[in-house]
């Protein structure tokens, strides 16, 4: 059952929602409108001069071989993203809900990478993994004897982008399972225990369907993430190199509109961005969403 | 409470004849917006104060507004808000934006319209022309200006027999090859690397070598140029690099400076080409080895190598002001090209003076007698007089166009494409920017 609160007034709701509402127009879809009309456009930065031209900015797009190679590359990293991010953080999840010392400290440890900037793990990894200067990658090329080169290697780079991303994802996904798992009523597990079920069947027939609604709710949140918020880790890495194998969509928008100025095609890029979100979160929630066991 | 409110009326009086009498005597704000940080950024305030103590009249406030795109952006935004600085620094590549932003107020007209009788002949003409238009009028006031010029391991060349590198004829291009290849040999992890590999490689490589990097004399005639970088000479080059990556004679060491200035500085490669600016940057992180520097290595063919071209940024000045304010700001523009001024600015920073006169007191001064390295760029850029191949590069979209070089040539270093495929792939991607841009603006 849920309880429906009543409102005597009937302008007290709406002046209640009023301030998101004005946020939402003037910091969402006034930009959002304004991106529509210059992804129609070509214009001088300065202003002045703003040809329409229909969809001419859209039909260069997808006729550029490489855009539609920065959108496979924009899949593939994210599922990346949102791969390691999760196994990790429900591998950690487990281990820490059976952690029987120290629970608090070690959770609060755990949460604290989520409090990193993504320009900042980017630069932290950067530190760590640059064929240069980076002590890890000392490490990698030194006693693996491996050639770890991602200034020149496509693969490197990109592997090195995802777990900079993925890092502090982890945290995020970390304290979405944790809480999850508290809510799974302890009698449940314990009885399939005395049946006789192993920690890992336990796990994949109890804990996991039951953690369905989190994990549904993660990996849409993860994939928005590695959409849109990993222009830090990208721009502090790789700058989209080399040769463009780290190119994700969000970081062409900004190469092309706020460094290179061409607003017609930014705007056009992000109109393509905003759709392909949408549509990704629409087909979740058409197709996995029913998969989702919301009760117990 | 009625002494209360006496007393405050008396006040708000008071103020009012105060406030207003201020802003009577109140002196003419010129704001001025540019990307100079740290150590620059205090060279160019001192620059400033020098100004404002000068004269009563007008009060110059320097504002630091990030990076270069940071700083056009913020100067695209405020103007597009009516609320532009009257100076705005901008980087080199985007010149072609700026004159053809129509917000501009050219600087030549400037200080004509100010009575400025300046004899542009007395400046460093490779500095002027990038910012010319076609008919030679200069549109923006060169502000850092840099070059590329080669730095070498002293203590490595030593060790490798190596002899020391004249500071005014280049080497060779083969000479290079064999020294390289000495270096590599000697057990230095690799021979040469390079920052900015666009501007050093293709850029200057075409400019010093006398070709054209793009047709329309470099785009400074015509919005429908085209770029010329697939051309034998210049793919011949890259694939010349690409071959020294075998045996590490050449290695990559990424886009922009930080990679390939650490590789120097950990003495991973011998020899590093980047800009003049990296000077001051060497002198403070280099203790463990001696440096020096040489000019840019040429081609055996090519006995009278051009001037090479500059790097760095111009001030441009934003149209929509008041008259009174741009007596002020050409006052301004004055100040800066003054000798002293420049002369503090080159010792203090390593970027080029702008003005002969300045040149000229430097070299009496003996001060490249102190410091012989620092006068190495300034005499590869003025070797010769700059011709079309080699005043500058008038490039719609050139920060894109950078890009691009940038990917296609990361796509020959790292295997992918052969040195003709990746010129012709870039020349091809980067013609697609400049047509967008001719229809821009046409």
């Amino acid at each position: 059952m849920i309880k429906r609160s009543v409102f005597s007034s009937r302008t007290l709701p709406y002046l209640l929602i009023l301030p998101q509402i004005l946020v939402t127009l003037t910091f969402f879809y006034w930009p959002a409108l304004q991106g529509l009309m210059q992804s129609v456009m070509r214009s001088n930065p300065f202003g002045g001069r703003n040809t329409f031209i229909w969809f001419d900015n859209f039909i260069i797009l997808f006729t550029d071989p490489l855009y539609l190679k920065s959108i496979m590359t924009t899949f593939f990293f994210s599922a990346c993203v949102a791969a390691v991010s999760i196994c990790l953080g429900l591998f950690i999840a487990t281990m820490a809900n059976r952690a029987l010392k120290a629970k608090a400290v070690i959770r609060t440890m755990l949460i604290w990478p989520y409090a990193v900037a993504p320009a900042i793990s980017g630069i932290l990894w950067l530190f760590l993994l640059h064929p240069s200067y980076g002590v890890v990658s000392y490490a990698i090329k030194h006693w693996l004897g491996m050639d770890w080169n991602p200034l020149l290697r496509g693969s490197d780079a990109l592997f090195m982008v995802v777990i900079a991303s993925a890092w502090k994802e982890i945290s995020y996904n970390f304290v979405f399972f944790v809480a999850g798992m508290q809510a799974i009523p302890k009698s449940l597990i314990e009885a399939a225990a005395i049946d006789g079920a192993s920690p890992f069947r336990r796990f994949w027939t109890i804990t996991l369907p039951l953690l369905s609604p989190t994990l549904f709710f993660v990996t849409v949140m993860n994939i928005i993430y590695s959409f849109f918020d990993t222009f830090g880790v990208i721009h502090t890495m790789t700058q989209g190199g080399p040769g463009g194998a780290t190119n994700i969509l969000v970081y062409k928008v900004y190469q092309d509109g706020f460094i290179g100025l061409n607003l017609g095609a930014s705007s056009s890029q992000s109109v393509v961005l905003m759709t392909l979100i949408i549509v990704i979160t629409v087909l979740q929630f058409k197709y996995v969403e029913k998969k989702v066991q919301y009760t117990g | 409470m009625n002494t209360r409110k006496i007393t405050m009326c008396f006040a708000v009086v008071v103020a009012a004849i105060f406030l207003s009498g201020q802003v009577m005597a109140e002196p003419i704000t010129i704001n001025w917006w540019h990307a100079m940080k740290g150590a620059r950024g205090k060279v160019i305030d001192t620059m400033i104060k020098a100004f404002n103590d000068s004269q009563s009249e007008y009060v110059v406030v320097g504002t630091y507004k990030g990076n270069y795109d940071e700083t056009v952006n913020a100067g695209v935004a405020a103007y597009r808000a009516k609320k532009q600085p009257h100076l705005i620094q901008s980087f080199e590549v985007g010149t072609q934006t700026m004159m053809l932003s129509g917000a501009v107020y050219p600087v030549y007209q400037l200080m004509n319209d100010e009575g400025y009788k300046i004899d542009w002949k007395g400046y460093l003409q490779p500095v002027l022309s990038y910012y010319m238009d076609k008919d030679g009028n200069l549109m923006s006031m060169p502000f850092n200006s840099s070059t590329p010029v080669m730095y070498y391991n002293v203590d490595l060349f030593k060790k490798a027999g190596i002899p020391m590198l004249d500071k005014e004829k280049p080497v060779t291009w083969d000479e290079m090859g064999e020294i390289t290849a000495k270096l590599v040999k000697s057990g230095v992890q690799g021979g040469l690397t390079f920052g900015w590999q666009s501007w050093t490689q293709v850029e200057n490589y075409s400019a010093m070598h006398n070709i054209p990097f793009a047709s329309k004399a470099n785009g400074y005639e015509g919005l429908d140029c085209e770029l010329l970088i697939n051309n034998e000479t210049v793919v011949k080059h890259i694939a010349m690099l690409k071959d020294w990556m075998k045996d590490n004679r050449f290695f990559y060491g990424g886009q922009k400076f930080q990679g390939p200035s650490a590789e120097f500085a950990a003495q991973n490669a011998g020899v590093y080409i980047d800009s003049v600016s990296q000077i001051a940057k060497l002198q403070a992180t280099v203790k463990d080895f001696q440096w020096d520097v040489a000019p840019m290595p040429v081609e055996a063919w090519m006995k009278e190598p051009q001037n090479s071209i500059i790097g760095g940024a111009s001030l441009w000045v934003f149209k929509g002001h008041n008259k009174g304010d741009y007596k002020g700001v050409a006052a301004l523009l004055a100040h800066l090209a003054t000798p002293e001024m420049q002369v503090y600015w080159h010792k203090e920073t390593g970027y080029f003076p702008i003005t002969l006169a300045a040149y000229e007191q430097l070299k009496k001064e003996g001060y490249y007698k102190e410091f012989p390295y620092q006068e190495v760029g300034i005499k590869q850029l003025t070797r010769r007089d700059p011709n079309k191949q080699s005043r500058g590069l008038r490039l719609g979209y050139f920060i894109q166009i950078r890009n691009i070089i940038n990917e296609e040539l990361e796509l020959v270093w790292n295997g992918t494409k052969t040195a003709q495929q990746a010129m012709d792939d870039a020349t091809k991607r980067s013609n697609q920017q400049l047509r967008e841009f001719e229809k821009t603006y046409k």
